[in-house]
C-alpha cells in the first residue's frame, strides 16, 4: 500500500492499544485524533486540521472493529472504545471504506486532455464503435453517456492526449465488488466481495480498513482464559530475528502459548496427495488446491463449476485449530493471518474466534516495546517440514504435494499466480472443459500475486520475505510421503 | 576522509512502520559511493523510545545525524549533503 497511508493506519493501531493497555481505555481513544494532529501543527495532507482529525476518527473506528460507514458523527471514539469493551460478537463484514477520501479520488472515466491538437485524420472518432467522440471547437470531446471505457480512443491517439480516468480500487478489484456510485464514494458489494484485500493494498488514499479484532484479542488476553496465536507459513519473513524469536515476543505480548499453522499444512499436504491419487484413479483431469480462503470465496460465489475439480482437503488454518481446540477446548484461537480472506474463513469455522493480521500482531509489538531481536528461542511442540513451511509463497503448496506421494512423477503441476480476470477465465475454461492445458494434472491457486507474501496485510517485501521464509525451510526435515 | 557511516535500525518498531524499503540500501549505497560510505544493519538504535516517538520511524542515522520516517531517497540526500 501506499507509503504514507499505511504508516498512519498503523501508528493508528498501536495507539489503540497503548490506550487500551493506559489506565483510562475510552478516554486515551477519544483522543487519538488531538494527540496526532496536536493544536498548532502543520497539516500533511487535507485541508486543514479538523478535517484531519475527522479522517483519523474515521480510521480509528475500523481499528476498533466498527464500520465506517454507519457513523453518523455524533458519538465520540470514547463511545466507540466503550461499545467495543462491551460487544460479544463481531462483525462478519470484514472490510469498511473511509468514504470521506474517495471524494479526492476522479470518476472512472475516458478524458481528453489539452495535448489534443485538433488533427485532420481525427483518428480517435473513426475508432469509437458508439459513436462517443465527436469535435467541438476543434478539439475532440467524448460523451460519457455513449462512451463504453473501452479505450479504443485512448490507443488511436498519436498524441497520447486521451487518457483512461482509473479508479484503484475499482481496478484492483478481480471480481467487481467495489464500486464508485452516483455519489461518488466507494462501496463494496458483500454478495460479490471475494475478501482477496486488493482494493485496501490498492488505493491511494487509504480509504479500505479491515475491521480489526484487536480489542476483542485484548480482551481476551486480559481475561483469564488461556489464548493461543496460531501463525501463518508466511510470517517467517515478516519480522526482524526468526520464528523461535518470535514465538517468545508473541507470548511476552500477552499469548499463552504459539503453535505454526505449517503444523496444519503438513496434514493439508499429506491429505491432499492421497486425495489427489484416488481422484487420478477414478479419472479425474485434474485436481485444484483448496488451502487459499480467497479463492474458496471465489469458489463459493463466482465459480461454482468448479467446486467438482477442488480438493476436499482442509486448509492449514482448520488443521491447527482442530489441534489446539482438540488440546485446549476452552481456549482463545487467534489466526495471525496475511491477508483479510482469512477472517472471511474463520467465519465459517468455530475453532477459530479471531484473526489478527501481521500489521496489528507488528503495532502489538511496538505498544508492548517488544524488542523481537532481544528475545531467547523458544521450540515449537511440533517441528513442520520444510515443504509446509514453504506454503506461503507460489508454488509451494503444489511442491509440498509433489514430495508428499511416493510417485513424484505423477503429477504436473501447473500455477494460478494471483487472482485476476484473465486468471479467473483460464480457471473457468479448466472448469467448463474439463481438462486443463498441456497435460496438467494439478492446479495450485493462490488468490495473491507470489503467494501469501503479498497479502494484504503483509509487513516485508516479497523479495526478502521469501528469502527468509527459504532460509528457515532449507534447515528443515522434508515431508513424510504418504 | 573517514568513511560516512550509515546504520539503518532494524529494530521491531523500524521494521513494522516501513523498515523493510530500506533494505534497498545495502545495494545502493555500495554502487554509488563504493568504499566512501559504509551501511550496516543496527539492533533497535533506541530512537523509538525516546518521548514514544514510534510515529516517526523508521529510523536511519548517517554518521549521528538521524533521519526520521527515513525513506531511501531521505538517506541518499544526507549522505549526499556529507559528502559535499
Amino acid at each position: 500500500m501506499a507509503g504514507q497511508a499505511i504508516h498512519l493506519k498503523k501508528e493508528i493501531l498501536v495507539r489503540i492499544i497503548k490506550a487500551f493497555l493506559s489506565d483510562n481505555f475510552e478516554e486515551q481513544t477519544r483522543l487519538i485524533p488531538f494527540a496526532m494532529r496536536p493544536k498548532g501543527m502543520e497539516v500533511p495532507y487535507r485541508c486543514c486540521i479538523y478535517k484531519e482529525r475527522a479522517i483519523i476518527k474515521d480510521r480509528t473506528i475500523a481499528g476498533l472493529g466498527f464500520p465506517i460507514e454507519e457513523d453518523d458523527e455524533t458519538v465520540s471514539l470514547g463511545t466507540y472504545a466503550k461499545r467495543a469493551l462491551e460487544r460479544t460478537e463481531i462483525d462478519d463484514k470484514n472490510l469498511t471504506v473511509l468514504q470521506a477520501a474517495c471524494k479526492g479520488c476522479a470518476t472512472n472515466r475516458i478524458y481528453v486532455t489539452d495535448l489534443c491538437q485538433g488533427c485532420v485524420a481525427r483518428p480517435c472518432t473513426t475508432a469509437c464503435k458508439f459513436g462517443a467522440v465527436s469535435i467541438v471547437n476543434g478539439k475532440s470531446v467524448i460523451d460519457d453517456e455513449k462512451c463504453k471505457k473501452c479505450k479504443m480512443c485512448v490507443n488511436a491517439c498519436p498524441y497520447n492526449a486521451i487518457v483512461k480516468i482509473t479508479v484503484p480500487c475499482e481496478d484492483s478489484c478481480p471480481v467487481g465488488a467495489i464500486k464508485k456510485d452516483e455519489t461518488g464514494f466507494a462501496s463494496i458489494d458483500y454478495t460479490k466481495c471475494i475478501n482477496c484485500g486488493r482494493c485496501t493494498a490498492a488505493c491511494p488514499f487509504g480509504a479500505v480498513h479491515e475491521k480489526s479484532q484487536i480489542i476483542d484479542i485484548l480482551k481476551a488476553i486480559k481475561s483469564e482464559k488461556k489464548v493461543i496465536a496460531m501463525i501463518a507459513p508466511s510470517i517467517a519473513g515478516q519480522f526482524p530475528g526468526n520464528i523461535y524469536q518470535l514465538k517468545s515476543a508473541i507470548i511476552k505480548a500477552g499469548f499463552d502459548d504459539v503453535y505454526e499453522v505449517a503444523q496444519g499444512a503438513d496434514i493439508t499436504a499429506t491429505n491432499e496427495a492421497k486425495e489427489f491419487v484416488e481422484r487420478m484413479e477414478k479419472g479425474d483431469s485434474f485436481m485444484t488446491t483448496s488451502c487459499c480462503a480467497g479463492y474458496n470465496q471465489l469458489i463459493k460465489k463466482h465459480l461454482p463449476e468448479i467446486k467438482p475439480f477442488v480438493s476436499d482437503t482442509k486448509t492449514p488454518m482448520y488443521y491447527t485449530a482442530e489441534l489446539v481446540k482438540k488440546e485446549f477446548p476452552e481456549a482463545v484461537a487467534v489466526f495471525v493471518s496475511p491477508c483479510v480472506a482469512k477472517r472471511a474463513e474463520s467465519f465459517e469455522n468455530k475453532n477459530v474466534d479471531y484473526v489478527m493480521n501481521y500489521e496489528e500482531l507488528g503495532a502489538l509489538f511496538i505498544a508492548k516495546q517488544i524488542q523481537i531481536m532481544d528475545c531467547e528461542p523458544a521450540k515449537y511442540a511440533v517441528e513442520s517440514s520444510k515443504q509446509a513451511r514453504n506454503f506461503g509463497f507460489t508454488g509451494g503448496v503444489a511442491d509440498s504435494v509433489k514430495s508428499a506421494l511416493n510417485d513424484e512423477e505423477s503429477i504436473k503441476p501447473c500455477i494460478i499466480n494471483g487472482l485476476n480476470k484473465d486468471s479467473i477465465r483460464q480457471l473457468k475454461k479448466y472448469a467448463t472443459s474439463g481438462t486443463c492445458e498441456d497435460g496438467c494434472n494439478m492446479v495450485e491457486v493462490m488468490c495473491c500475486e507470489g503467494g501469501c507474501i503479498g497479502g494484504n496485510a503483509t509487513i516485508n517485501n516479497q523479495k526478502t520475505a521469501k528469502k527468509l521464509i527459504e532460509q528457515l525451510s532449507n534447515e528443515s526435515k522434508d515431508i513424510e510421503k504418504i | 576522509m573517514a568513511k560516512v557511516e550509515v546504520k539503518v535500525c532494524l529494530g521491531t518498531t523500524c521494521f513494522v512502520m516501513g523498515g523493510n524499503n530500506l533494505q534497498e540500501l545495502n545495494d545502493i549505497i555500495p554502487q554509488k559511493y563504493g568504499d566512501k560510505v559504509e551501511v550496516m544493519g543496527s539492533n533497535c538504535l533506541g530512537l523509538c523510545s525516546i518521548n514514544w516517538e514510534y510515529s516517526k520511524a523508521p529510523y536511519v542515522k548517517v554518521d549521528d545525524e538521524v533521519v526520521t520516517e527515513a525513506t531511501v531517497e531521505k538517506v541518499l540526500e544526507v549522505i549526499d549533503k556529507k559528502l559535499g
